[in-house]
């Protein structure tokens, strides 16, 4: 009989008494807009400093300021970087929120909060450590105005002193964060001080978490997928950028912009080697990149949801009339404006066909931080490798939250524009048509204005190989099946799946994205607490490779498509490559609260499916917090 | 014996300058526009090889197939060809670019992506083929139809119309004009200009649909048009690589020089209007349309104000075509990024 959950559970509700060493959760609750991240920060990079892999992840709402923010902060020895479930240790800094904070923890878990609120009341099997916040930053702070922010600073130094940080981890990482600002660093360092000296006299370690120096982070960077996607823009050598603000994908072009004005002006003349548009809308967004990418640049928009479905008509003009484009959309929960701070994978099925008419679009699906800066790149060469547009596929987890990642490598692969015309393929070819499939593989040469080749005339509407308007139904019959083939051509072309196949195992797990880091950390917990045995085949881009998908459903008795969305997008788009014996072995696990994908969910979903039984454990997932300023 | 063949200051012939052959009706005000601006093209001796022709959606884009075989086309979606355009010039600089657009196309669905191209002074000339109505879903009104114009079922337009050329001064188009299809010597001139021109061209050409909206009770029929045109000016139209020098009784015309150095000469039939005064202008537009005429000739001018692409700081070069070696970072930038993230 397997280890079950029940199990689990009474291990779990014991008191836990022994040391639990860098392998905890820890959330900051505070209000939208004190000012938060910045004491969040630092504790993030201190930890990381410590050489313990760390992740961050900041759940905030869709307000400027005054609305609960909680930011998480998960140090795993064994370098996990999801979400995890359950939070063993909080930070009570929101008044609106400290009560039902307090209620959703697993008990044993430690909370530090600010005393009046006089949360130890609430729940006699947790940790409390009372602080008088407000007592300790008044001698600190002698700005009012700057006590707010200060404050935050004060229980990253009661922290350290619970939690086993070395102050001077903390103050390497305060620098790193202020940069020069020498008055703030010194205010900051004098909150951190206050906090530490107060934990020192004043509170007694009572709970087991602790953190302990390693070595498995030398080297390692702190970053966000969209400033990852931002350098990977840069090194791709993007020349126009048009974009329009929508969360979470701003700050995609914003770090882009920021770079660009660093490494992209022309030493010389001081001059831009690349134009950025804030556009009027989406729509506009992804005009001006067509027009650009068909006059010969490289050119790219970032957006959400609501922008790719404003994008769905240039997008099918972008695919009829073969002009690159790459599209970044960082996924936020939809439908509609939904839920526009929170994340999901909802846009795969509506993207992979966006627009009216017969459409097939490549889509690039990074898991990870080095994925969306090795993927924009990618990105840039398929598009124009292709003349198609190419969706990046990101999501708010990947695209703000904050992930250790090793270095990014230099790109090894030169600039490739693709099948531009030029007079020695003219002279080869004899006779050029704009549409006209010389190689085979669907793709044919294109030539753009002021190059000095023959015109040709763009258009949305049905043209024939020379690229003249014409509604002849073997022309269109013609074009529509080259365009069938280019996207086939594509399927070798993508980036592969990565696929683990372990000997023995009769259940294999699909996903992609950030599920990836649920899904490593669920099939340790498959193996190692119920003995089940799990391969991974990890999609990285649509066309799928339809051969390898095959060949790993064929090798399983049950496959498990992972996903974020409520529909099981993947799965539907996965079954238009498969023979119906296949479909039959897919099973879907779906998670679709707006909040990352997490190992245990996917865990209990997949024993529940497989037939063991699963307890109800901490299903509060759904917060009343959550709920906004209703 | 030959006979010399007739060039232009490039040494092109006429021929060079001319598209496929038509689609549109025969006298269809969109196909003298057409022709006009083959003429500008070719007297102004313009390089198609760096012309881009844009479109959106409608019986007016479909004429950019029309003129300038020898360009680059580009028949995008309704009431989006300014994206486009914007788009291909951040790439290119040195391209010349000219927009054709219908009234539903600019002044209905387009209406946002016109108003925001107004506003950035993108260098274009931009050419409303403006019949008022929808001809090629067969004759519905357009929202520059006239109050109290009347289709040829009867129905009568009972909104007011939007005057594309106020909005355009408005919002910071640096030339605006307006003439008819059937004004040929007018409209080359103003065309011309417009070429002559770094900024913003916004043109609105009244031009009559034959099949839809040429009867009585239209406010866009040839025989209205001709009746109730009522210009500013005559102009004349000097380019700067011709040396021509015009007397002219001072106080009679106004000369303006564009930015290329070509010169237009504005003789006056209107005692006192100033196309470079902009409240001036919206007022005697205003006055002329409430008489029930339309104003046309240059109707606003604003020489100095610098062009979206000055603006943005570009490098002389186009964009599309640097080499990789200018726009890939080098291995010690990439270096610096990722030391500023441990």
């Amino acid at each position: 009989m397997p280890l079950t959950d029940s199990a689990l559970q009474e291990e779990h509700a014991a008191p836990r008494k022994q040391r639990v060493v860098n392998d905890f959760s820890l959330q900051v609750a505070t209000v939208n807009g004190s000012g938060s991240q910045t004491a969040n920060l630092v504790l993030l990079r201190s930890i990381l400093l410590m050489g313990v892999p760390v992740s961050g992840k900041n759940m905030f709402p869709s307000n400027i300021a005054g609305l609960p923010t909680w930011y998480t902060i998960r140090a795993s020895k064994r370098g996990y970087t999801g979400r995890k479930k359950e939070v063993d240790f909080l930070v009570a800094m929101n008044p609106e929120t400290a009560k039902e904070d307090v209620l959703t923890l697993e008990p044993g878990a430690a909370v530090v909060y600010d005393e009046p609120l006089k949360l130890n009341a609430l729940r006699s099997d947790l940790v409390f450590y009372p602080v008088p916040f407000d007592k300790l930053v008044a001698p600190v702070c002698s700005d009012a105005k700057l006590r707010r922010l200060v404050r935050n600073m004060i229980y990253d130094g009661i922290l350290a002193k619970l939690l086993g940080i070395d102050l001077t981890f903390m103050d390497k990482a305060l620098g790193r964060q202020m940069g020069k600002k020498a008055k703030a660093v010194a205010l900051n360092q004098a909150a951190l001080k206050a906090g530490w000296d107060f934990a020192e006299a004043n509170l007694t370690k009572q709970d087991p978490f602790a953190l302990e120096p390693m070595n498995l982070t030398a080297g390692k960077i702190l970053i966000e997928g969209n400033q990852a996607a931002a350098i990977g823009c840069l090194m791709a050598g993007v020349t126009v950028v048009a974009w329009y603000p929508i969360t979470p994908s701003s700050s995609l072009v914003e770090s882009l912009i920021g770079y660009m004005k660093k490494h992209r002006v022309d030493k010389e003349t001081g001059k831009a080697t690349f134009a950025v548009v804030q556009a009027e809308d989406e729509i506009a967004s992804l005009g001006m990149v067509i027009g650009a990418s068909w006059a010969g640049a490289r050119s790219m928009t970032s957006t959400s949801g609501p922008g790719i479905s404003l994008m769905s008509e240039f997008t099918g003009l972008a695919y009829y009339a073969e002009t690159p484009a790459v599209i970044f959309d960082v996924q936020r929960v939809g439908p509609s404006t939904g839920l526009p701070t929170r994340t999901a994978q909802g846009d795969l099925l509506f993207v992979a066909v966006l627009s009216h008419g017969d459409t097939k679009h490549i889509m690039l699906l990074p898991s990870s931080v080095e994925e969306c800066y090795a993927m924009a790149m990618e990105a840039f060469e398929l598009a124009e490798h292709f003349q198609t547009p190419v969706f990046v596929m990101l999501d708010l987890d990947l695209g703000m939250n904050n992930w250790m990642s090793d270095g990014f490598e230099y790109p090894t692969k030169p600039i490739d524009r693709g099948k531009l015309l030029t007079p020695d393929v003219l002279k080869r070819l004899g006779e050029w048509g704009r549409y006209r499939d010389v190689d085979g593989d669907g793709i044919a040469y294109r030539t753009v204005p002021g190059d000095g080749m023959p015109a040709y005339f763009t258009r949305g509407s049905g043209h024939n190989a020379k690229g003249q308007y014409s509604e002849r139904p073997d022309d269109y019959v013609e074009n529509m099946n080259r365009l069938a083939r280019k996207f086939e051509t594509a399927r070798r072309f993508v980036p592969k799946p990565v696929i683990e196949t372990v000997a023995g195992a009769k259940v294999g797990l699909v996903g992609y994205g950030t599920s990836h880091w649920a899904m490593i950390e669920s099939r340790d917990q498959l193996r190692e607490e119920s003995d089940v045995k799990t391969s991974y085949f990890r999609l990285r881009a649509y066309p799928f490779d339809d051969h390898e998908l095959a060949a790993f459903i064929d090798a399983h008795e049950r496959i498990y498509v992972i996903e974020q969305n409520r529909d099981a997008q993947l799965l539907q788009l996965m079954k238009l490559d498969l023979s119906p014996e296949r479909v039959a072995k897919l099973r879907s696990v779906r998670h679709y609260n707006g909040l990352p994908i997490d190992a245990r969910s996917v865990t209990d979903d997949v024993l529940s499916q497989e037939g063991y039984e699963v307890a109800e454990r901490n299903g509060r997932v759904a917060r009343a917090g959550m709920t906004g300023g209703e | 014996m030959t006979t010399p063949l007739k060039v232009n200051r490039i040494g092109l012939e006429p021929q060079i300058y001319k598209g496929s052959k038509t689609t549109l009706c025969a006298g269809c005000g969109h196909n003298a526009i057409s022709e006009r601006i083959i003429d500008a093209f070719y007297e102004m001796g313009v390089d198609p090889r760096r012309v881009i022709k844009l479109s959106g959606i409608g019986c007016s884009s479909k004429s950019p197939a029309y003129f300038m075989g020898g360009s680059h086309g580009f028949n995008a979606v309704h009431g989006r060809m300014p994206s486009v355009a914007t788009g291909a010039l951040l790439a290119n600089k040195k391209l010349i670019a000219i927009g054709v657009s219908g009234d539903g196309d600019t002044s209905a669905i387009g209406i946002g992506q016109f108003v925001h191209l107004m506003r950035r002074n993108l260098p274009i000339v931009y050419i409303i083929e403006d019949n008022g109505c929808y001809g090629l879903t067969k004759g519905q009104f357009s929202p520059t139809a006239d109050l109290g114009s009347t289709l040829k079922t009867g129905v009568v337009n009972d909104l007011p119309p939007i005057d594309t050329c106020a909005l355009a001064i408005e919002l910071g188009a640096t030339f605006v004009a307006r003439s008819f299809s059937g004004d040929k010597k007018q409209l080359l001139a103003l065309l011309k200009a417009a070429l002559a021109h770094r900024g913003t061209a916004m043109l609105d050409v009244i031009s009559p649909c034959v099949t839809f909206n040429d009867h009585e009770g239209s406010t866009k029929s040839y025989a209205y048009a001709k009746d109730h045109d009522d210009p500013l000016e005559e102009l004349s139209f000097v380019p700067f690589f011709e040396d021509i020098s015009v007397d002219y009784e001072p106080g009679s015309t106004q000369e303006v020089t564009m930015h290329d150095g070509s010169k237009l000469y504005l003789k006056k039939l209107d005692e006192v209007f100033d196309p470079t005064d902009k409240i001036a202008a919206l007022s005697r537009l205003r006055e002329i349309a409430r008489r029930g005429e339309f104003a046309t000739g240059l109707i606003y001018f604003e020489p100095d104000r610098d062009d979206f692409l000055a603006q943005l700081n570009l490098i002389d070069e186009p964009l599309a075509s640097l080499p990789p070696s200018r726009v890939r970072p080098g291995q010690e930038a990439l270096d610096e990024i990722m030391d500023s993230l441990r």
